[in-house]
């Protein structure tokens, strides 16, 4: 592959989606700030939407995410990652929202414990990587709560009127477990792995329907963004590479 | 849906429920068992091995692997497959920690320690950092203090097994004194420099060393 009498002047063999692209705030990221739940939502029997007010908030970009971290009385923490689904307007407020994982030590304090007046503490925005501006045409890939980032850039689309294109493709369980379901518009295709409406098919998303998608795309392509579990992530990226988009324009955010 | 476990105890505040010391209200963690390998802010991952990429899972053969050794060197080097596994192997047993929270124990990666592949290429002097390419484009900074007295391996190995695509196979750096992202999942090559010059991650707002006893995680912790 490399040549080793080159290979002093080392050139990568593939490279890698613009590498900091979007550069993140050092700042921001090194900072944490008291964030102080003012509304919860319930999205689906398992999701639930939590509002905050971060009055010091520097802003973010949709795809974004953070880190959380609650406190116990005895010193202990426990910090997670999660997404921002609000978008970058909506000054001074994010939202995340939570899946209630059986077992999970901090999404099961939010969904059995956590009310208005709160305080838990919150440092970010993390990583550009996964971040959209507004600027490329965008195709967003999600299963389950891996939407929450792509809602924001659905959310920011519509909030400053873009016309760049964009195209939705979320999967989930059933039109219950659908997250966010009264927002989607003629950008959204759902997909139901398990129980579809009447007449509707029942499946994981197919080289089909993303085939159709990049055929179907502007005449630059797509920036690719899938967001979900790793099953799902390894699922829809080989999809999108069997169907002829460039691997270095895939972005993928496991949720572990 | 808010259940106030609180209140059996204390009467239910209404104000801010956060105390100076930033406790959060009704949260005690799970059940902790003292464990003195878990750097602070870390986990107990168990049985689970998230896979936290951002790309698209190259799916390469060893025989397409090589690993080469170049810039700031006396030889430059590319090794196949075969004449890696030639070298003298080495093997990993300890713990992985991740920027993103959880850390696994008790990890076998067997492969050949990166000093072997260095000894071969020679740092020229002056030679202080690497950067370390991976086969997507991937790339991640490290000091050579990092890289050598047998603290940094490229492996194949994982358990009794290959090392899975998903984590870096065919093959991958481990550093498992730093935080898993300097560990360079498919990795091609090294090129070796007289200054630091940071990766994608490090480019991307993480720390640039990421020391997980230190919670070095973002650039100016
Ligand atoms: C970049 C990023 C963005 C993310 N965004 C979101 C998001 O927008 N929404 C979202 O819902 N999630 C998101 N996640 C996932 C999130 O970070 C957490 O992993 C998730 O909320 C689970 O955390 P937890 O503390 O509730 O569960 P954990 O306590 O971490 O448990 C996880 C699993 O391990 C099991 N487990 C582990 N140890 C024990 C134990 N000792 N006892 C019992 N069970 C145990 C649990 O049963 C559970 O199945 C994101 C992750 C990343 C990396």
């Amino acid at each position: 592959m490399t040549d080793p009498q080159t290979a002093g002047t080392f050139v990568p063999p593939a490279r890698f989606a613009v590498p900091g692209r979007i550069v993140a705030s050092n700042r921001a990221a090194a900072l944490w700030q008291r964030a102080t739940l003012t509304e919860i939502r319930r999205e689906t029997p398992r999701a639930a939407t939590f509002r905050f007010a971060v009055p010091g908030w520097t802003g973010h970009l949709p795809g974004q995410h953070l880190m959380l971290r609650l406190r116990a009385a005895d010193g202990y923490t426990a910090q997670r990652h999660y997404s921002i689904a609000s978008p970058p307007d909506d000054a001074g407020h994010i939202e995340l929202t939570l899946d209630h994982v059986a077992g999970g030590e901090v999404s099961g304090w939010f969904h059995t414990v956590a009310r208005p007046g709160d305080e838990i503490e919150v440092r970010g925005p993390l990583s550009g990587f996964f971040a959209w501006p507004g600027d490329r045409p965008a195709l967003l890939i999600g299963a389950g709560s891996g939407v929450v980032p792509l809602i924001s850039m659905v959310r920011h689309r519509r909030a400053r009127a873009l016309t760049v294109p964009l195209r939705l493709l979320v999967s989930a369980r059933g039109p219950g477990d659908l997250i966010y379901a009264a927002e989607y518009g003629a950008e959204t295709t759902p997909v139901f792995t398990r129980t579809a409406p009447e007449g509707a098919p029942v499946g994981r998303i197919s080289a089909a329907q993303v085939a159709a998608l990049l055929a179907d795309g502007p005449e630059e392509g797509w920036e690719a963004y899938v967001c979900g579990s790793n099953a799902f992530a390894e699922h829809a990226s080989r999809l999108l590479v069997a169907a002829g988009q460039p691997v270095d324009r895939i972005r993928i955010e496991r949720f572990g | 849906m808010s259940v106030d476990r609180t209140s059996v105890s204390r009467p239910s505040v209404n104000r801010a429920s956060v105390s100076r010391t930033g406790v959060t209200r009704g949260f005690t963690g799970r059940a902790r068992v003292p464990n003195a390998g878990l750097p602070p802010g870390q986990y107990d991952a168990g049985d689970d091995w998230p896979v936290l990429s951002a790309e698209v899972t190259p799916q390469l053969a060893p025989e397409d692997w090589t690993l080469t050794v170049g810039g700031l060197v006396a030889e430059a080097r590319t090794w196949t497959w075969d004449e890696a596994h030639a070298l003298p192997s080495s093997v990993y047993r300890g713990d992985i920690h991740c920027v993103t929270g959880w850390s696994k124990f008790g990890v076998r990666f067997g492969g050949v320690s990166v000093d072997a592949f260095l000894d071969a290429a020679r740092p020229s002097p002056g030679a202080t950092h690497a950067v370390v390419h991976s086969y997507t484009g991937y790339t991640t900074n490290l000091p050579l203090a990092d890289l050598t007295g047998g603290r940094a391996w490229i492996v194949w190995e994982y358990g009794d097994g290959p090392l899975p695509a998903e984590h870096g196979g065919p093959a991958r750096l481990i550093v498992p004194h730093l935080y898993f992202w300097k560990s360079a999942k498919w990795v091609a090559g090294l090129r070796i420099l007289d200054h630091d010059e940071p990766g994608f991650w490090e480019l991307n707002g993480y720390h640039d060393r990421g020391d997980p006893w230190k919670e070095q995680r973002y650039s100016g912790d």
